[in-house]
């Protein structure tokens, strides 16, 4: 059988048990997308790959094709992000953005920008000078991009006019912003494509357009306040939850972790 | 039609639903228990019965065990000032077979996982508190979790919920793995080795 190997560059989204001390993994790849592969032996201590098949890691991986399933037949770490491994907010971030590529990205489906988004991303999580939740609100908003869901922030709509500098209205439902204007005078009408109209302030509006125009090197340096921040994330994870119909298991951990912090500081 | 007997089939959803266990292999399994002796097939349903019934939680640690509390528990003769936090039951069984750990345990029945939705409340991680602020005999947690990214996650939320409370953590050394070349190692591995080091 010929091209019966195969050679590419990979993260480890996902992992679960497989067989007797084999792992099954979810990889995502800038050339193949989403593909899935098992790793041999991975689970007994001594194989040589385990630390290289490690979740969330980035690896040059040598894969034969097989009847089923294909299996990685050699390992190799580019960068492991060992400062993520080290710190359980930001692993708590990494399992959200690994999460969030992997509800979004069928498999097979090639989507390289998607790639360099998350490679960069665990990169920027390590880095001391990062905030984990800003680059979560980034994350969120750069990737809807590139799977097509881009929320509209520039204009209505519903009548298409550039939004005036007020309190406006969001609907994950509509893809984007309502004006003033079109829910005060047709609001019959607005709901029927916009079942979910929430209000969303001027500032929460700014922030996401910023965070949907900008490079990462220029947001990193924005400070929300709490509120305005608080504001995106409930806008984004409703706008997430309403194209995913489901909603993601790491957002509970993200969740019970900003409960510890709290608890351990009482304690 | 489908002329399989119901016994068979009921047998073969069963096996089923095991772990690991694919529909091939159920069956397989089934035919193989129809032709074996009656004797075996009765010691098989005797051995699931009672693994039900006779087993219990060690409301200690919360292995699994014959009686409660479990015979580690119950030893005198075993460290009460230590507890060593495993993920499994079988993570006991293999640290006992070192015969170079004499204090006692704790069972947390799972790691964190945020994939598999698996949160700190689903482990037995209140009873572990619950045991160190009760028995103020505990001087020191070993963190046994496994050396992969859930275990990790699982051993960095314990310290801090444990830190607080005063007590010595200490988490078991990670480092390069006995009959590899340390060419093949991973970087993660041999930082981890490196921070490990010790003098000779
Ligand atoms: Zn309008
Ligand atoms: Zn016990």
């Amino acid at each position: 059988m010929r091209d019966r190997l195969y050679r590419v560059e990979a993260i480890v989204l996902k992992r679960s048990d497989f067989g007797e001390a084999d792992r099954l993994l979810t990889l995502y790849t800038p050339d193949l997308g989403k593909l899935r592969a098992i790793a041999k032996g991975a689970r007994k201590p001594s194989s040589r790959k385990s630390g290289h098949v490690e979740l969330f890691t980035h690896s040059a991986l040598l894969i034969a094709k097989g009847r089923h399933l294909d299996i990685v037949t050699q390992a190799d770490t580019l960068d492991a992000f060992l400062p993520l491994r080290e710190n359980l907010e930001r692993l708590g971030f990494a399992y959200y953005l690994a999460e969030l590529v992997d509800q979004f990205i069928e498999e097979a489906a090639e989507n390289s920008p998607v790639f360099d988004l998350l490679l960069h991303s665990l990169q920027w999580l390590g880095e001391d000078a990062t905030a984990p939740a800003l680059l979560a609100r980034f994350f969120e908003l750069r990737l809807m991009q590139y799977v097509g869901y881009r929320p509209q922030l520039f204009s209505c709509v519903h009548c298409g006019a550039p939004l005036e500098p007020v309190d406006n209205y969001f609907s994950a439902d509509a893809g984007g912003v309502i004006d003033q204007k079109c829910v005060e005078t047709q609001r019959e009408k607005v709901a029927e494509h916009a079942r979910d109209l929430q209000p969303i302030s001027l500032n929460a509006l700014k922030a996401m357009r910023y965070l949907q125009t900008r490079e990462w090197v220029s947001v990193r340096a924005l400070r929300l306040n709490a509120e305005t921040h608080t504001e995106v994330e409930t806008l984004m994870q409703r706008y997430i939850a309403h194209h995913l119909e489901r909603n993601l298991k790491s957002v509970e951990f993200l969740r019970e972790l900003r409960a510890s912090v709290s608890a351990g500081r009482q304690a | 039609m489908d002329t399989t007997p119901r016994a068979v089939t009921r047998l073969i959803e069963e096996f089923h639903r095991l772990p690991g266990v694919g529909p091939k292999t159920a069956q397989r399994l089934t035919f193989y228990l129809l032709r074996a002796p009656k004797e075996q097939a009765q010691s098989l349903a005797e051995a699931l019965v009672q693994l039900k019934d006779r087993i219990v939680t060690c409301s200690i640690c919360t292995n699994i065990a014959e009686e409660n509390p479990c015979a580690i528990c119950r030893d005198e003769s075993r460290d009460r000032s230590i507890v060593c936090v495993v993920e499994e039951p079988l993570d006991v069984l293999a640290l006992e077979r070192t015969r170079e750990y004499h204090g006692l345990y704790h069972v947390l029945h799972g790691a964190i996982s945020p994939v598999e939705g698996i949160g700190p409340e689903d482990l037995r991680i209140q009873e572990l508190l619950n045991r160190i602020r009760r028995d103020a005999s505990t001087k020191e947690i070993v963190l046994a979790t496994n050396p992969n990214l859930e275990g990790e996650a699982t051993a960095m939320y314990l310290e801090r919920l444990i830190k607080p409370l005063g007590i010595k953590m200490t988490r078991l050394a990670r480092g390069l793995p006995v009959g590899g070349d340390l060419e093949y190692a991973d970087e993660v591995t041999l930082t981890r080795a490196l921070e490990g080091r010790r003098e000779v």
